[in-house]
């Protein structure tokens, strides 16, 4: 039976190199020093309120919400792995698997975390499942996103069973074997709710006709950001799991996956990159010539205040939109790994910068005859907070690697990169 | 009863700019007074009367005060649709805009939808001076830290004169016991307020006048909330384009 008192070293895998417990506690130091301060500063927002951040009546959501919008599209790698290796069996992809899962589950986890303290009554939060409002996105977003990190921990649940002691509970192993045989309809449920609410957190952006930057006509109750967001969520989410696989390779400086793989999630992400800038060209021009003019709103209001010129959304398609996608879709550039990983980061920045413009943009830009062009800089409680969620994601994945099978390529050899 | 659809018109060459309905509003709806680290942008003020500029400079510059509230939209009411736990409708026997504050989430996912910011979020706990909490109206609920609060035609006004009603056992509420505090209170009766689905009202006539315009009314909101003014500068602001006499004034 395990138990606390068994050494360090037993609970690591066997056959894998890890380096020793006073140094991993030493490297992960500062990551818990981050997130104690990010923990203080939610605390100060729990307890005196929202008035510790620089969010006001006219700009009601943040830095809060975009990093939410921006990690949970990151975070899409999860169920989008899911979807290729259980439903459209690539079997190639399993060896980044685990890493997805984990991946996913800091990125949901870290913002649900998030979203309590950016609400104003958090205890109310139960309120949503029992007075919802069908008609809302936000509900569907908070139905699915709830549903999903269900799922998400259960997909953890056989990874954190692997662990070298916990396989030594045979209750445990029979549970992990039984559990096993779900996981398949989970990344099939989990595909649906997160298809559904990568749509709706661009549907709450589409719906809002009163803020004509955002406003979208679509198909149907879904404006077209809702397919756009699922769209860009899809593809980076592969990127992003490409990015991280080779950070922590070079962290540990071991090959932990082949280069096949990363080349197999650069060129899907390529791929769907590339679907994803023509769809956004398309509903570009729909919204610039059509949805913006029959609100009353000239096309060029919407850029005609600095530094939120035509620039952005240039850079949004075209630098890190078409670029990334010629990048990891090139045979030349996608055989390289350092290509793979710069196109793979701009499709990432993509990301963070289409959320960035649809919630700070939106916001900033005035809708009266006599309204400001506002900005915002967030207050350090904000950035704090945030800080924190991105500490627990460190700590959580170094624990993860340190002590559960992500990278099944590992135990089979170990070898230096400087030595390859 | 028959269907009611409550609105006003706010005539603007009348509005002194003054404050009083502000007052009376903050009075009648138990707005606590401002905190000391309350911003222009962090404070409660369901009716604001904002002070706008025609843009221009010297002797050509003109102005006007803008009374600003919420504007009970009734078409695809932005604020309503939004909310994720059902604390905004659009009460179907009055048309007012309603915010149940609680079960409000403050997601404040309601004032990223709504276009005239007339939406206000309870940044810091309410708090009165010593003595000051006799002078709360017992019949308005106050809000706690955390939640969305905005106009609602002065709601306890609305009870009372349909709990009058009811003694006089009629489901038909007197027009005249039925006034909004900021309406009663302003000194050149700049606000003309009623029911704008009776044809024979004053306000239902004043808002067809060809004076009377509606903010942003290209958005297809229907608001409630008219306006009149003779000038058509002022005329002009309704579908203005967005942050124009601000860029005018900052050159």
């Amino acid at each position: 039976m395990a138990s606390v008192a068994v050494p360090d070293r037993q609970w690591i895998a066997r056959g894998v190199e890890r380096t020793s417990a006073s140094r991993f506690a030493t490297l992960l130091a500062p990551w818990f020093l981050l997130l104690a301060f990010g923990l203080y500063s939610a605390y100060l927002c729990l307890r005196y309120g929202l008035n510790q951040t620089n969010m006001d009546n006219r700009f009601p959501f943040g830095l809060w919400i975009f990093l939410d919008l921006a990690i949970i599209a990151l975070g899409a790698g999860a169920f989008f792995t899911g979807f290729l290796v259980y439903i459209l069996k690539m079997k190639e992809l399993k060896p980044v698997l685990n890493t997805a899962v984990v991946v996913g589950f800091i990125c949901y986890s870290g913002a649900v975390g998030i979203l309590g303290i950016d609400v104003g009554q958090p205890l109310r939060s139960w309120f949503t499942f029992w007075h919802p409002n069908t008609h809302s996105m936000l509900t569907e977003v908070c139905f699915c996103i709830t549903c999903y990190l269900v799922v998400l921990l259960l997909e953890y649940i056989p990874v954190l069973l692997r662990n070298r002691q916990l396989r030594r509970v045979p209750s445990f192993l029979i549970f992990e074997h039984r559990f096993h045989m779900l996981v398949p309809v989970l990344a099939g449920v989990g595909t649906l709710l997160s298809f559904f609410h990568q749509g709706s957190l661009g549907g709450l952006y589409g719906v809002l006709r009163g803020r004509p930057f955002a406003f979208r006509e679509g198909f149907a109750i879904w404006p077209s950001t809702f397919f756009l967001f699922i769209l860009s969520a899809i593809a980076a989410g592969p990127s992003f799991l490409l990015l991280i696989s080779s950070l922590v390779e070079k962290i540990t400086a071991r090959r932990l996956v082949d280069t096949a793989v990363l080349r197999r999630l650069g060129f899907i992400s390529g791929i769907l990159t590339a679907v994803y800038v023509v769809a956004k060209s398309v509903d570009t021009l729909e919204w610039l010539n059509v949805t913006s003019p029959a609100l009353g709103f000239a096309p060029w209001e919407h850029y005609a205040y600095k530094p939120f010129g035509t620039w952005l959304m240039l850079a949004e398609i075209v630098l890190f939109g078409l670029v990334p996608a010629g990048m990891l879709l090139h045979p030349k550039t996608a055989s390289r790994r350092g290509w793979l990983i710069a196109g793979a980061g701009l499709v990432c920045c993509g990301i963070l910068l289409n959320r960035f413009t649809m919630t700070i943009q939106t916001l900033a830009l005035p809708t009266l005859a006599f309204d400001e062009f506002l900005s915002y800089v967030p207050s350090w409680q904000e950035v704090a907070s945030f800080g924190a969620v991105i500490a627990y994601g460190v700590i959580v994945y170094s624990v993860s690697y340190r002590y559960l099978p992500l990278f099944p390529r590992e135990k089979k050899e170990v070898n230096h990169v400087s030595g390859r | 009863m028959k269907t009611r659809r409550y609105g006003m018109v706010i005539d603007l060459d009348r509005c002194t700019g003054c404050g009083g309905c502000m007052v009376a509003c903050a009075a009648e709806n138990n707005v606590p007074p401002s905190s000391p680290r309350a911003t222009v942008r962090t404070g409660l003020t369901p009716m604001r009367v904002q002070p706008v500029s025609n843009g221009a400079a010297g002797a050509a510059r003109r102005e006007v005060f803008m009374p600003l509230m919420c504007m009970q939209c009734e078409h695809e009411t932005p604020c309503v649709s939004v909310c994720p736990q059902q604390a905004v409708e659009v009460d179907k026997a009055t048309g007012i805009v309603t915010q149940m504050p609680q079960r409000c989430l403050g997601c404040r996912y309601c004032m990223t939808a709504c276009p005239y910011h007339a939406r206000y979020f309870n940044w810091q706990d309410p708090e009165w001076p010593a003595g000051m909490e006799h002078s709360l109206n017992p019949g308005v609920a106050t809000r706690m830290r955390g939640v969305v609060e905005k106009c609602n035609l002065c709601h306890a006004r609305l009870h009372s004169a349909e709990d009058k009603a009811a003694a006089r056992k009629t489901s038909e509420i007197d027009p005249g016991d039925y006034v909004p505090a900021c309406v009663a209170s302003c000194p050149t009766n700049a606000i003309l307020f009623g029911d704008l689905a009776d044809p024979g009202s004053a306000v239902a006539q004043a808002a067809k006048s060809p004076q009377s315009f509606r903010l942003l009314e290209k958005l297809g909101t229907e608001p409630k909330v008219h306006y009149r003014s003779n000038r058509p500068w002022v005329r002009a602001l309704a579908d203005g384009r967005p942050g124009a006499t601000q860029e005018v004034q900052r050159g």
